[in-house]
């Protein structure tokens, strides 16, 4: 009897050891809320994972601590939106073999009465000195995103200081930024994939689109091995190689929002 | 050197540099709630008290009531107070959702059962006939509130020390009510979790000591009072 139970407790012990055994296997990618919010990773892993017996695990955070994370070692390669800061976390020596990716781009949202009156504006520099010329309420992420750098990249080409009376630094995710824009009746600059998620719940209208200097370039870049042990390159690279693959590319083209697509696939092959 | 020591050694000299973005935080925390504190104090005492002194039937019923809302995660506190507040809810006329004093009623909301759970069980542990005494006394119901406020006062005071504490700390119904828009609706909390989200860990460390000064000072405060009092009635 006494056997039997040891048998059994032994038996669990090595079920439960088991995961331990496939660490291995495991790839850390950082992205941003805004890609992972999309859903595109869920749309392609999946396919990846089947294929190279990979379990990608993501961690969904700003920019700023995407890189952050990938300095630490604490993730295995990153996708980020952010050139200049991606720029630097290569020069550094954090970050090896940068790859461009796909675009998306970026659109001006506000409320239908348009105080601003930016509606149809083909420049975005100019939409941006409206709003702040006319004091209009304007909620920025405020949180070192992607989408945040990109914002002030845009009041810095207007000419203009965005610390006007009515502009609102909220450090928080699109979504959420989405939201309070929705209930205050402001404007805010988001990228396309989260605005087409939340359109149908707001009341918000998209104002400006379609400017070359709103578009959203993405890339993968892998941490540096030789700056941490234990990171899994191997498994990160694959995924890298797999994302610029005809394949990946057909899937990241071929991904739908609400039958709109995203993004566009630009890796140089 | 150490990450972690280089980031502490930041967290202190942004401190003692007055940092300005850094002291605004905290002062939009003191404010927000001390307001908050001191709003459900009286009304939260006096149910205590009400609780405490007077049998009617269903009694153990509000006090268990209260007990379990002092559990309530300040998240629930924060999506039930968004409903109520947002454009398209009850009170979306009064415009208050992400302002400061929108943050101050869901303080209000959370510390008032810690405040009533804790005066209850002070003035429960009060000898019944200090208000028995009070009363044949010829005091008025105030007068006699009042001294046996005096009587469980150190009791009282660890009450409003402890509903402090819950609300100066909380980040759920703060975010999610205040919007942590800078200069603004932006707490210690919120900005803690703000500032670990872009990586920028000395803010988030120098906040994080803010905190925990604040708390033991508070608590130094309270024990050296109750060492004062102790001698005296000893």
């Amino acid at each position: 009897m006494k056997n039997w139970i040891f048998r059994a407790l032994a038996t669990l012990v090595v079920i439960c050891a088991l995961p331990l055994q496939a660490e291995e296997s495991i790839v850390r990618l950082a992205t941003t809320t805004s890609t992972y919010n999309s859903g595109l990773l869920d749309a392609l892993l999946p396919s990846f994972e089947a294929r190279h017996n990979l379990k990608v695990q993501v961690i969904a955070v700003g920019t700023g601590k995407a890189l952050r994370m990938g300095e630490a070692g604490d993730v295995d390669l990153v996708m980020t939106h952010a050139p200049a800061a991606e720029q630097k976390f290569v020069d550094a020596g954090f970050g090896v073999e940068p790859t461009g990716l796909m675009y998306n781009d970026f659109v001006l949202i506000g409320p239908a009465a348009d105080p601003a009156q930016i509606r149809g504006n083909q420049s975005a520099v100019d939409a941006m000195k409206k709003i702040a010329d006319s004091n209009s309420l304007f909620i920025s992420r405020g949180d070192d995103s992607g989408t945040h750098k990109k914002e002030k990249g845009l009041w810095k080409s207007a000419g203009v200081d965005h610390r006007f009376e009515n502009y609102r630094e909220v450090g928080q995710g699109m979504g959420k930024v989405l939201q309070m824009a929705d209930e205050l009746n402001a404007y805010t600059l988001t990228d396309r994939g989260t605005w087409l998620a939340y359109e149908s719940r707001l009341q918000l209208q998209l104002l400006v689109e379609g400017d070359e200097g709103l578009f959203n370039p993405y890339q993968v870049i892998l941490v540096n091995p030789s700056k941490h042990e234990g990171l899994n390159t191997e498994g990160a690279r694959a995924l890298r190689d797999w994302l610029i693959s005809d394949e990946g590319q057909q899937q990241i083209d071929a991904f739908k929002i609400n039958g709109k697509p995203l993004f566009k696939a630009s890796a140089a092959r | 050197m150490d990450p972690l020591l280089v980031t502490c050694l930041d967290a202190i000299k942004l401190l003692v540099s007055g940092d300005e973005a850094l002291w605004n935080i905290i002062g939009v925390s003191c404010r927000v709630s001390l307001t908050a504190l001191s709003i459900a104090a009286l009304p939260a005492v006096l149910l205590g008290f009400l609780l405490a002194m007077v049998r009617f039937p269903g009694r153990w019923v509000v006090i268990t009531i209260f007990h379990a809302l002092m559990a309530v995660p300040t998240v629930v506190v924060g999506l039930s107070l968004y409903l109520m507040l947002s454009r398209s809810g009850p009170f979306g006329d009064l415009h208050l959702l992400f302002t400061q004093p929108a943050m101050v009623i869901g303080q209000v909301l959370l510390c008032f059962p810690v405040l009533v759970c804790m005066s209850h069980s002070a003035f429960q542990s009060l000898d019944k006939r200090a208000w028995e005494t009070a009363r044949t006394l010829g005091a008025s119901h105030g007068r006699s509130f009042i001294a046996l406020v005096r009587e469980a006062k150190f009791a009282l005071l660890a009450t409003l020390v402890v509903g402090f504490g819950r609300i100066i700390s909380e980040v759920g119904c703060s975010m999610m009510v205040g919007g942590n828009i800078m200069s603004y609706t932006r707490n210690i909390p919120t900005a803690i979790a703000l500032e670990t989200s872009k990586g920028e860990f000395a803010q988030g460390v120098a906040l994080g000591i803010v905190l925990l000064l604040l708390a033991l000072v508070l608590n130094f405060f309270l024990a050296s009072f109750r060492g004062r009092g102790q001698l005296v009635s000893s």
